[in-house]
C-alpha cells in the first residue's frame, strides 16, 4: 500500500474499495491495465465488508458468512498488481477524467483514462419528530461501530424502521451480546400484497432463506411490533422515549438509544458532482444514473458500478464491478478476450424487485410535516420548505435562495431526497420534474491549507507526485 | 395586453431572467407598462444566482460608475423595491494595496476619481486599513475603500425581483426558450414554446447567450462566455466585516454572518454552456487558497466545504453593453457585465426602463453603448 499516487496518470482509476470496487480492480489489474485503486477507509470492504481485514470480531458465525465471503475478494484485489491507496478521499471528478484525491494531508490530481465509481449507497434519510437528538443514531452508524470495534448497545435501545440490513444489524447485535429492547417494524402492510407478483423470483434467490433465517433469529429474542404507522423520538436534550402508532394504538416506550432505518439509496455526491445524468427511480425511490448494461454513464470514460448504479446488494456489486471492468478492457485492449458476465449479474439481481416493492418505504416516513427537521445542517424544518414553496421556491436549487438546505457540510446527503419529495408533493410535480440539488466539488471538504498547497503548476505537480 | 390574432401583444419582450432581466421587468411595471420576460431555464439559474453578491462601487470603470452610484441609491432601501431586504449588508468594500507601488497607483486613481466629482473612493493608510480589516498582514501598505459598499445573497436578489416583477404584472415564462425572434414592421416577435409574443421593444439580457441573439438580429459583437469560480469555507470565528479584494492577485474575500467565507477573485472554470455546466480549474483555486493563506493566517484551519462557477458574458473591454441598439429600432441591449453586474442590476433595470418608458435617462450610460464596437452590419430587416 503506498502513500501517494505512484503516476499521475492510469488507464483505470476506480472509486471506492467495497464488493464492486475490489472486483473490478482486481479485473483490470489482471489485463495489465494500470488501476489505481483509491479508498477513503482504512482497509479495503467498504461498508458491507467494512473492516474484513481489521475487525476484532473474528467468530465467523458471528458476523455471517457473507461478510467473510469479503475477505477472499480483498485478498484477489491486493495480489492483482492494482495501486490500492486507502485513506484517500477523493474530492473532486470532472468529464474530462480528472480526479482530486486527499491522501495524508496534501492533494494530487491525477487523470485516468476511464473512471470506475463504485462508491455504494449510503443510508436513506429517516426525518421522523426527534430525529436530530443525540441517542438517536442510524442503524448503519452502530453496524460500523460493530464491525470496527465490536461496540454493541447495552442501554434500552429500539431499533426502528424496515429493510434486510434493518434484521442483519439486530442479528449481529444479539450474537455479540448487545441490547435491543423492542424493534418497530415500518414496513407498510399494503408493501406485502404489492410485493406477491415479484415473489417467485425473491423465493428462488439466495436472499431467501437466509432472510428467513434472520428474521425467525431476531423475533425469538426481542419483541417486534409490525406495521408501525407513527414514530416521534422524544426527551429533553436527549433521548428518553420513544412513541409509535401500530395498529392505531399509540404507545410509549422509554429508550436511550433509537437505532432508525430505512433501506439504503446510491451515494450520488461524486458521479452527479462529474455531471453523470441520474433519474429518479420510482421503484427504489432515489436517484439513480442512466448507464448501459456495463455501468457505463452518460460521461464518455465513466462507469458506475455496484449500489452507486441502483441498489442491488454485494453479490451484484461484485458482478457489476466486473462488468465495467470488461467494458474498460475492451476499450483499452478491442481483443482483449473477456467473459461475459451477464449471467451471473442476473442471477445476482434475482429477487430485488421483491424487496423493493416490500421495503419502499411509507410516505409518512419519507415526506415529513411540520417542525420535523429536514435539513440538519441549517435546522430547516418540513414547514419551512413548504413556505419557501407557496413565495414562489419551485426546487431544490431555487430553495438554497431562501433557505441554504443543502448549502452544509453534508451537501444534501441528509436532506436531499427528503426535500424532492417533499416540494414535488407541494407542487403537485414527480421529483423527476422538481430534480435534486446540483452537487458540486469538493464532495467532501478539503482543508484550505492542504488546496493552497498544492503544486503551483503541472511541471511542479510532476515533480511532487514523483518525488 | 391584447390578442393580435394568436399573438399576445405586450408593450416590451425581455430575454433573459438574470438580476438584469428581472429588474428591468420590475422597473417596466412600475412605468406602468407590460412586460413578458423570457428565461430558458429558471430566473437566476445562472451568473445571477451563483455569484459572490458583491454590492460594489469600488474600482469601477468610469464609463460605468454613474449606473453604480444609480443601483447603489436603490440597494440602500431594496426592501421598499422588493419586498426583502435581499440579505444586503453594507459594511463596505476595501480594495487592498498589498505593496507601495500598488498604493500609489491607487492614491492616483482616488485624485482622478475626486477630479471627475466622484467622491465614494477613499484612500486610507496602513493604520486604517488594519481597522477595517484587522486580519490583514502587516506588510499591506493601505488601500481603498468604499463605505458604503456591500454585499447581498445573489440567489435571494434575483428571486425577489422574479417575484415582484410578476407581483406587478410581468409574464415570466421559464424553462422555455425565447425561439424565432424577429422583427415585422414596428413588431418585435418571439416564440416562446407553443405560445407567441408580440411587443414594439425587445430587451436582449441573455448574459452569456446574448451574443446568439445580438448576432441573429445583425448587430454581432464579441461576447465570450466565462465562468468565474468561487469557494466557501467551513465557518470560522468571525474577523472580518468589509468584503476585501485585490488588484495584483486575484482574490475577492467575505465573511458572512454564519462565520462561512466566500474566496472568490475571477479565476475562470471552463463553461460548458450548452450543457449548462461548468468545470472547475483546481489548480487556479489553490492559487486563490494559497493567496488566502498568505494574507490572513486566521484562515490556515478551515475547509473548503463547495466550490462552483456560474457562466456568464464578457465585453473585450470588461463594461457592459447597455442602451439602445445601434441598428434596430426598439431594441434595447443589457449585457456583457464581464462578471460585475450584480450591482448594477437594480439600476440598470430602473434605467432601462427609462429608456424604454420615456426615450432617455438622466443617468450618463454613454460609454456603454453598442456603437462603441466594429460597425455593425447593415441590418437585414430594415
Amino acid at each position: 500500500m503506498s502513500a501517494v499516487p505512484k503516476h499521475e496518470n492510469y488507464d483505470v482509476v476506480v472509486i471506492g474499495a467495497g464488493p464492486a470496487g475490489l472486483a473490478a480492480a482486481e479485473m483490470t489489474a489482471g489485463f495489465a491495465l494500470s488501476t489505481l485503486l483509491l479508498d477513503e477507509n482504512a482497509g479495503p470492504g467498504g461498508q458491507v465488508w467494512r473492516a474484513i481485514n481489521s475487525t476484532p470480531v473474528k467468530s465467523e458465525a458471528l458476523l455471517g458468512s457473507d461478510y467473510w465471503s469479503g475477505a477472499e475478494i480483498a485478498k484477489a484485489a491486493r495480489d492483482s498488481g492494482a495501486e490500492i491507496i486507502h485513506r484517500a478521499t477523493v474530492w473532486s471528478l470532472d468529464r474530462n477524467l480528472e480526479i482530486g484525491v486527499s491522501v495524508g494531508g496534501g492533494s494530487a490530481f491525477i487523470k485516468a483514462k476511464r473512471v470506475i465509481i463504485a462508491t455504494g449507497a449510503q443510508e436513506r434519510p429517516f426525518p421522523i419528530p426527534g430525529w436530530t437528538l443525540p441517542g438517536v443514531m442510524t442503524a448503519g452508524a452502530a453496524q460500523t461501530m460493530l464491525k470496527s470495534s465490536g461496540l454493541v448497545p447495552d442501554c434500552p435501545t429500539v431499533l426502528a424502521g424496515q429493510g434486510p440490513l434493518l434484521w442483519l444489524l439486530a442479528a449481529q447485535i444479539l450474537r455479540l451480546g448487545g441490547r435491543i429492547d423492542h424493534i418497530l417494524d415500518t414496513t407498510p402492510r399494503a408493501n406485502y400484497i404489492a410485493a406477491l407478483p415479484h415473489a417467485f423470483a425473491f423465493f428462488t434467490s439466495p436472499y431467501f432463506g437466509k432472510g428467513l433465517a434472520m428474521m425467525r433469529e431476531v423475533r425469538a429474542k426481542v419483541r417486534v411490533t409490525s406495521g408501525v404507522t407513527e414514530l416521534a423520538a422524544s426527551g429533553n436534550g436527549k433521548l428518553e422515549s420513544v412513541t409509535y402508532v401500530a395498529g392505531g394504538k399509540r404507545e410509549t416506550l422509554p429508550a436511550e438509544l433509537l437505532l432508525l432505518h430505512q433501506g439504503v439509496v446510491p451515494n450520488v455526491n461524486l458521479a452527479m458532482a462529474a455531471g453523470v445524468e441520474h433519474r429518479w427511480n420510482e421503484l427504489q425511490l432515489c436517484w439513480t444514473p442512466v448507464l448501459d448494461a456495463f455501468g457505463n454513464s452518460s460521461i464518455a470514460g465513466i462507469a458506475i458500478a455496484g449500489d452507486g448504479a441502483g441498489i442491488g446488494g454485494a453479490q451484484a456489486a461484485v458482478w457489476r464491478g466486473r462488468a465495467a471492468a470488461g467494458s474498460a478492457i475492451k476499450a483499452a485492449r478491442s481483443n482483449a478476450k473477456v467473459s461475459d458476465v451477464s449471467p451471473q449479474l442476473r442471477r445476482a439481481e434475482r429477487g430485488r424487485a421483491f424487496l423493493d416493492v416490500l421495503f419502499q418505504p411509507a410516505k409518512q416516513f419519507r415526506i415529513p410535516q411540520g417542525d420535523t427537521i429536514v435539513c440538519r445542517c441549517e435546522e430547516i424544518t418540513a414547514k419551512d420548505v413548504l413556505d419557501s414553496v407557496a413565495i414562489g421556491a419551485t426546487g431544490p436549487n431555487q430553495l438554497k435562495a431562501y433557505r441554504r438546505t443543502g448549502m452544509g457540510p453534508c451537501q444534501g446527503r441528509l436532506c436531499g431526497l427528503t426535500v424532492t419529495e417533499l416540494m414535488a408533493e407541494a407542487r403537485g410535480k414527480t421529483p423527476q420534474e422538481i430534480g435534486y440539488y446540483r452537487l458540486r466539488a469538493p464532495v467532501k471538504p478539503i482543508m484550505l491549507s492542504e488546496l493552497a498547497s498544492l503544486p503551483k503548476n503541472d511541471e511542479a505537480t510532476k515533480a511532487v507526485v514523483r518525488g | 395586453m391584447s390578442q393580435l390574432r394568436d399573438w399576445t401583444l405586450v408593450d416590451v419582450i425581455i430575454i433573459g431572467g438574470g438580476i438584469h432581466g428581472c429588474s428591468t421587468a420590475l422597473h417596466l411595471c412600475l412605468a406602468g407598462l407590460k412586460p413578458v420576460l423570457i428565461e430558458k431555464d429558471y430566473a437566476g439559474r445562472h451568473a445571477s444566482g451563483v455569484n459572490a453578491g458583491g454590492v460594489r462601487q469600488l474600482a469601477r470603470d468610469v464609463a460605468e460608475i454613474p449606473l453604480s452610484i444609480r443601483s447603489m441609491g436603490i440597494w440602500e432601501n431594496i426592501a421598499d423595491l422588493v419586498d426583502d431586504d435581499c440579505g444586503f449588508e453594507s459594511h463596505g468594500q476595501v480594495l487592498v494595496a498589498e505593496n507601495e507601488a500598488e498604493l500609489a497607483d491607487f492614491r492616483a486613481r482616488v485624485a482622478d476619481l475626486n477630479a471627475r466629482g466622484f467622491t465614494h473612493e477613499e484612500l486610507i493608510d496602513g493604520a486604517e486599513l488594519r481597522r477595517l480589516v484587522p486580519a490583514v498582514a502587516e506588510s499591506c501598505p493601505g488601500g481603498v475603500v468604499s463605505r458604503r459598499d456591500g454585499a447581498a445573497q445573489p440567489a435571494r436578489t434575483t428571486a425577489a425581483f422574479r417575484r415582484k416583477a410578476e407581483q406587478l404584472g410581468a409574464i415570466i415564462h421559464e424553462g422555455v426558450p425565447a425561439t424565432n425572434i424577429r422583427k415585422d414592421g414596428k413588431l418585435w416577435r418571439v416564440d416562446v414554446g407553443s405560445e407567441r409574443y408580440a411587443a414594439p421593444a425587445l430587451v436582449n439580457a441573455a448574459g452569456a447567450w446574448a451574443g446568439h441573439i445580438s448576432a441573429e438580429l445583425y448587430e454581432g459583437v464579441a461576447v465570450e462566455t466565462i465562468a468565474p469560480m468561487l469557494m466557501i469555507t467551513s465557518p470560522v470565528p468571525h474577523f472580518i466585516d468589509p468584503v476585501v479584494i485585490l488588484r495584483g492577485r486575484k482574490l475577492s474575500f467575505k465573511q458572512f454572518k454564519n462565520g462561512t467565507v466566500l474566496i472568490g477573485g475571477g479565476h475562470l472554470a471552463t463553461p460548458y454552456k450548452e450543457l449548462n455546466e461548468t468545470v472547475l480549474d483546481w489548480r487556479k483555486l489553490a492559487e486563490s487558497a494559497r493567496t488566502v493563506f498568505e494574507l490572513f493566517a486566521v484562515m490556515r484551519s478551515a475547509t473548503i466545504v463547495r466550490a462552483w462557477a456560474g457562466i456568464e458574458a464578457r465585453m473585450p473591454d470588461d463594461i457592459p453593453v447597455f442602451g439602445p441598439s445601434a441598428v434596430h429600432e426598439g431594441l434595447y441591449h443589457q449585457f456583457g457585465f464581464s462578471a460585475h453586474g450584480f450591482q448594477l442590476g437594480p439600476g440598470a433595470g430602473a434605467v432601462m426602463a427609462e429608456l424604454i418608458a420615456h426615450g432617455g435617462t438622466q443617468t450618463p450610460i454613454g460609454g456603454l453603448n453598442i456603437s462603441r464596437f466594429s460597425k455593425p452590419t447593415p441590418s437585414a430587416t430594415a
